[in-house]
């Protein structure tokens, strides 16, 4: 009995060997465990047995059960795994096909470049105001220390509105956003930090380095205690950030009416790494922005004490930034909205 | 402003190399734009004398000049007009690199055969050494000019460019420009001492000078010479004119002009002779009185421009420009000579009136003071006599209403660490003033301290922080950030909103564009959207027609950029704008709603070879506005609307609820086609038009959260036939009014042969769900049954079998 048993083991474990299909597997299973095979047969038959030929048989017996069980289980599986891998094989795709396209659009570069500039100075507690574009001539110019007939009048020549004058004078296109700052330091008490964005209009040739529309930002800080280091600091924070910290920076005497002391910041050419180049008209420096400490007559107009309270402000272009980050020559590539252009960004 | 250097060297000694003197000037905030060696480019460039000259044997206009060179001589053919025998020239031989007159570029000079004559060189003008623009004849040397030698050595020079800030009206001078060399080499301004003699009768004898508008006027200087010949400037003084871009004109007018470079402080010659009564009057013009300027105009004066006038008549517009009938020409002899202040505010107003501005007026606008009259006045006397062989009447005559001591400032430690954040002490910040020769005393913490003259924009305590801040140099500041507590912060709902509109349509595929907010009337009218809109806002001064208004809608340009963008876009085109708009309102500034604008033209989906193509319609900018809500949180509806400027029959207004009221959000639509049509846009294009203003109350509502449901839903379909004219939305109404319904889809539409004529089949996907217990199909039933019902009742829908 034993005998016929491991002869039975032989010759499953074969055959099963050579199955190499599912319809194959299952007639082997019929064959070997099924109801009629030779070891159920057996199986059945262990009653008739000794007590002792029982236990060996019988051990023997669901021994082999087991083991032809976890064989055809094993057969099984390696079965399908390799259908699958067939049956994949014949749905392969072409991975250099193009995807089916799902729209992807862009924000505008100078978007961009607004919020990330922005970012820089919210994080540094500045919160971003606004103003109108169609200004007083009070805010433009008056409250910020360039009365009539003031010679930095004619660096900021103006577009004026058909409009009737008011009590703050006459409207205009605002020619920088430091007219906000005026807005500001009137609206606001102390402690104040804030950063203003917006378009800017002045009656200018156009070319590839000057718009007569374009826009800027602007800064004011005020707070006991603010010093020429704290406007250093802020500003040297926001150079490091937008434009890397490898980068030098360079602050300048420079004049505005607005402020005193003024203050000019370069920073190494972005092109030429301060070796002198074309862009930099072979200074190796770029000028970023113009700032200073606030002038006592422009916060004595925003109602602010200037012994009581340090103040700072500075003031930049937007477009320059992203012509100086990815290599833009021509500024007016901005507003010609050619989509071959704003895809890039 | 350009300094010769040897010139600057007059005054100062200049211990840096010269580009350390530039960085140092820069820091200092008289930023070097460019340091220009003259004469770098003359190589091969000598100095000659034309010995001889004849007639071109085949051309009449030409002659052929034989020139001395010292060790060799050349005849090179010329044709200038100005060619005489025994002038200095200069002389380029074959090699050298000269401007071409006709390019302006640089080429190099080759031996040519000109007519038939062989020429090794040629004679140069001003234009082709790049001195300056004429090209008129040769240029003629001066006398001394020493034959053989290298032109760059005689006449070559290092001038730096200099950008003086508004500020700084003294800066626009060599003098000025010395002072502050001083302070960045250390060294002491020397400034020679005017001597001159003066004979006969006393000035005031021969002249008067008398202020009656003295508020325009603070002090009038002048000085009388006699015996004047006018004549060509010795050639030191044409280099130095030549070297700062001013072209040498004759004795008195290159002394002048000489010594306005030199102080800053511009002059004007009057012919003596031609001064009726010897007077000066210096008063307001009359109202609509005419004047013939120098340059030959004739001007109209106003009441409030300032004149110098002789006893009878204006003899110049003050400090803007002279007057034809009292100019110095060629016959004049004897001079008088002003040295004057006047007030800048009215002078920039005069100059930009007339649209006259000048270096003078340029330095008068810039309020330079009235000090720098006297040394100039008394240089350019020295100079009249020396180069002019004129005799100076004794004494000047010198009305000085305006004049007011030099108010003392007083500049503390403390506040000076307060602004800067550097303590400087009193010592350090007396050492840093008089270096910039601003005149001052110690006491204590303070320091007083007295402007000079010539620094008339040092006016408060700030102004003097600055010099001491500047004289150490901002680079020794240190960097430090604000340590004082954040002000408080609010929120920004609308850059948020902003921010979350253009990437969330981005996302959908739309490319954001930026226009100009200014724009022409022609592209307002061909979008207007309805007639009877307010005027939109004009410039006075508008540059071209192209930008004379500002924008009252951001259409136009949206279309236009579109329209611009299809030359070389094929399939789909989606942009957008988010800006502003600018509306006129009475005795106020204009209204600036921020709108956000968009267009969509072409295929809906990317070309692709998985897809078809088709193009986009009123459905598709729905759904992009569906979708672009969705995220926003809005809950909104469609209504109809009647936009002009959008195809009539497909265009919805978007409306929302707030607070109970319901408000128009905007429009979108198929653009009218006859709009299409004026931009030369092909096909359907869809635009959408929404109020950020209108969108920012939803946008920043907080909504409560609703419990996602606990039991399973049941889902019933439904088809209805119903009459054409029966909306969805009609449907919508009353099946969304049902309790147990929370989702409602309509998931097809049908006209065609299966239907009747004049109907529709529309066929719905009905959520059915309970907050608190499994549905039975029995209360399921039994809703439907109500819902068909109320279809049937009132809107005459049938059950599609």
């Amino acid at each position: 009995m034993l005998n016929e048993i491991e002869k039975i083991k032989t010759e499953a474990l074969k055959q099963l060997g050579g199955t190499d299909n599912a319809k194959d597997l299952e007639a082997w299973r019929v064959k070997y465990l099924g109801k009629k095979s030779p070891l159920t047969q057996i199986l059945r038959g262990l009653a008739g047995l000794s007590i002792e030929e029982r236990k060996a048989v019988g051990a023997a017996a669901n021994q082999l059960k087991n083991q032809l069980e976890n064989a055809s289980t094993e057969k099984e599986t390696s079965l399908r795994e390799a259908q699958l891998k067939t049956e994949a094989q014949k749905e392969s795709v072409d991975i250099s096909l193009p995807g089916r396209p799902y729209p992807a659009g862009h924000v505008h570069p100078i978007t961009k470049t607004i919020n990330e500039v922005s970012d820089i100075f919210v994080s540094m507690g500045f919160q971003i105001l606004g103003g109108p574009d169609v200004e007083w001539d009070y805010y433009n110019f008056e409250a910020l220390n360039i009365p009539d007939e003031h010679p930095a009048r004619d660096n900021m020549s103006s577009f004026w509105i058909d409009a009737p004058s008011g009590e703050k004078g006459k409207q205009l296109l605002r020619t920088h956003t430091t007219a906000i700052t005026a807005r500001t330091l009137e609206n606001y008490e102390p402690p104040i930090r804030a950063v203003e964005v917006g378009k800017c209009y002045r009656y200018e040739a156009t070319d590839a380095t000057h718009l007569n529309i374009f826009h800027h930002i602007d800064g004011i800080a005020v707070d006991k205690g603010i010093t020429m280091g704290d406007l250093k600091g802020v500003l040297y924070e926001f150079a490091r950030r937008y434009f890397g910290g490898e980068r030098k920076v360079r602050f300048r005497v420079d004049y505005f009416p607005f402020v005193e002391p003024g203050v000019e910041m370069a920073i190494e050419c972005t092109v030429c790494k301060g070796a002198g180049c074309r862009v930099c008209k072979n200074s190796g420096w770029l000028e970023i922005l113009g700032a200073g400490m606030t002038h006592p007559y422009v916060l004595r107009r925003g109602g602010i004490d200037p012994e009581e309270y340090g103040s700072f402000a500075f003031g930049m272009g937007i477009e320059r930034l992203p012509m100086l980050r990815y290599g833009i020559e021509d500024m007016r590539l901005f507003y010609n909205n050619d989509l071959r252009f704003l895809r890039q960004f | 402003m350009k300094v010769p250097l040897k010139w600057l060297k007059d005054y100062v000694k200049i211990t840096l190399p010269v580009t350390e003197l530039a960085e140092g000037l820069t820091a200092t905030g008289l930023e070097v734009g460019e340091i220009i060696n003259t004469g770098g480019a003359w190589e091969n460039v000598i100095i000659g004398e034309v010995t001889a000259i004849n007639p071109h044997p085949n051309a009449d206009r030409l002659k052929l000049a034989t020139v001395n060179l010292g060790k060799e001589q050349e005849t090179v053919v010329c044709g200038a007009p100005n060619l005489n025998k025994g002038d200095k020239i200069a002389f380029a031989r074959v090699g050298a690199r000269l401007i071409n007159p006709e390019t302006r570029k640089a080429e190099e000079l080759k031996a040519a055969k000109i007519r038939g004559v062989e020429s090794r060189g040629m004679i140069c003008s001003e234009r082709e050494l790049g001195i300056s623009d004429s090209h008129e004849g040769i240029m003629v040397l001066a006398g001394e000019a020493e034959v053989g030698t290298a032109l760059a050595d005689f006449m070559g020079d290092t001038v730096l460019d200099i950008d003086v800030t508004a500020n700084r009206p003294d800066c626009l001078s060599v003098v000025g420009i010395a002072r502050e060399a001083a302070a960045i080499c250390g060294e002491k301004v020397n400034i020679p001492e005017i001597i001159y003699e003066e004979v006969g009768e006393p000035i005031e004898k021969q002249a008067s000078v008398e202020i009656i508008d003295s508020e325009l006027c603070p002090r009038y200087c002048a000085s009388l010479i006699t015996n004047v010949k006018i004549k060509e400037s010795p050639a030191w003084l044409q280099e130095r004119l030549i070297a700062c871009g001013q072209r040498p004109i004759s004795n008195i007018v290159d002394i002048t002009n000489y010594i306005m470079l030199e102080y800053g402080q511009p002059l004007h010659s009057f012919d003596y002779e031609k001064l009726k009564g010897g007077k000066i009057v210096v008063q307001r013009a009359k109202d609509g009185e005419k004047f013939y300027t120098l340059d030959g105009e004739e001007r109209k004066l106003t009441g409030d421009m300032l004149t110098i006038r002789d006893g009878e008549r204006a003899v110049a517009i003050a400090g803007v420009m002279g007057g034809l009938n009292s100019d110095v020409t060629e016959s004049t002899t004897s001079i008088l000579l002003e040295a004057a202040s006047f007030k800048a505010t009215s002078l920039h107003h005069t100059s930009r009136y007339l649209g006259l501005t000048s270096e003078a007026s340029m330095r008068f606008e810039r309020d330079i003071g009235a000090g720098l009259t006297i040394p100039a006045l008394k240089h350019a006397t020295q100079l009249i006599a020396e180069l002019g062989g004129g005799k100076v009447a004794k004494g000047i005559i010198d009305v000085y209403p305006g004049k007011k001591d030099p108010e003392p400032i007083t500049i503390t430690t403390e506040k000076t660490e307060r602004l800067i954040g550097v303590a400087y002490n009193s010592e350090q910040i007396v050492k840093a003033l008089t270096a910039l020769g601003i005149e001052c005393k110690a006491e204590g913490a303070k320091v007083r301290a007295t402007a000079p003259y010539w620094r008339s924009d040092i006016k408060i305590e700030e102004d003097l922080i600055e010099e001491v801040a500047r004289f150490y140099g901002y680079d020794k500041i240190p960097l430090t950030l604000l340590g004082q507590e954040i002000p408080r912060q609010d929120p920004s709902p609308e850059i948020n909103l902003k921010k979350a509109i253009t990437t969330s349509l981005a996302g959908m595929g739309f490319q954001e564009i930026m226009n100009y907010s200014l724009t022409s009337l022609d592209m307002i009218n061909k979008v207007a959207s309805d007639p009877d809109t307010v005027k939109p806002l004009r410039l006075t001064n508008p540059m071209t027609a192209d930008q004379e208004y500002l924008r009252p809608s951001l259409r136009g340009n949206l279309l236009s950029t579109l329209a611009a963008n299809r030359r070389h876009e094929e399939g789909g085109v989606a942009l957008f704008e988010v800006g502003k708009v600018y509306i006129p309102r009475k005795n106020d500034l204009p209204d600036e709603p921020e709108m956000l604008c968009g267009v969509m033209n072409g295929d809906r989906a990317e070309r692709s070879w998985l897809g078809s193509e088709s193009a986009c319609d009123f459905y598709d900018v729905k759904g992009v506005m569906e979708g672009l809500f969705r995220q926003l949180g809005i809950d909104i509806s469609f209504e109809n609307s009647q936009d002009e400027g959008l195809h009539p029959a497909r265009q919805a207004a978007i409306t929302a609820t707030n607070n109970g009221r319901k408000v128009k959000l905007g429009v979108i639509g198929e653009v009218h086609p006859k709009t299409a049509d004026a931009f030369e846009i092909e096909g359907t294009v869809c635009l959408f038009e929404i109020s950020i203003g209108a969108m920012l109350p939803l946008a920043s509502q907080v909504k409560m959260y609703k419990p996602v449901p606990r039991f399973p839903s049941t889902v019933r379909d439904m088809a209805l036939v119903v009459d054409t004219s029966v909306t969805n939305q009609q449907i919508l109404d009353i099946v969304k009014g049902f309790k147990l319904i929370s989702e409602v889809e309509l998931f097809d539409v049908y006209a065609g042969k299966q239907v009747a004529e004049g109907k529709k089949s529309l066929a719905y996907r009905l959520i059915y769900q309970a907050p608190d217990h499994t549905l039975t199909d029995e209360e399921v039933n039994k809703v439907q049954e109500q819902v068909t019902a109320r279809l049937a009742k009132e809107l005459g829908v049938t059950l599609r079998k």
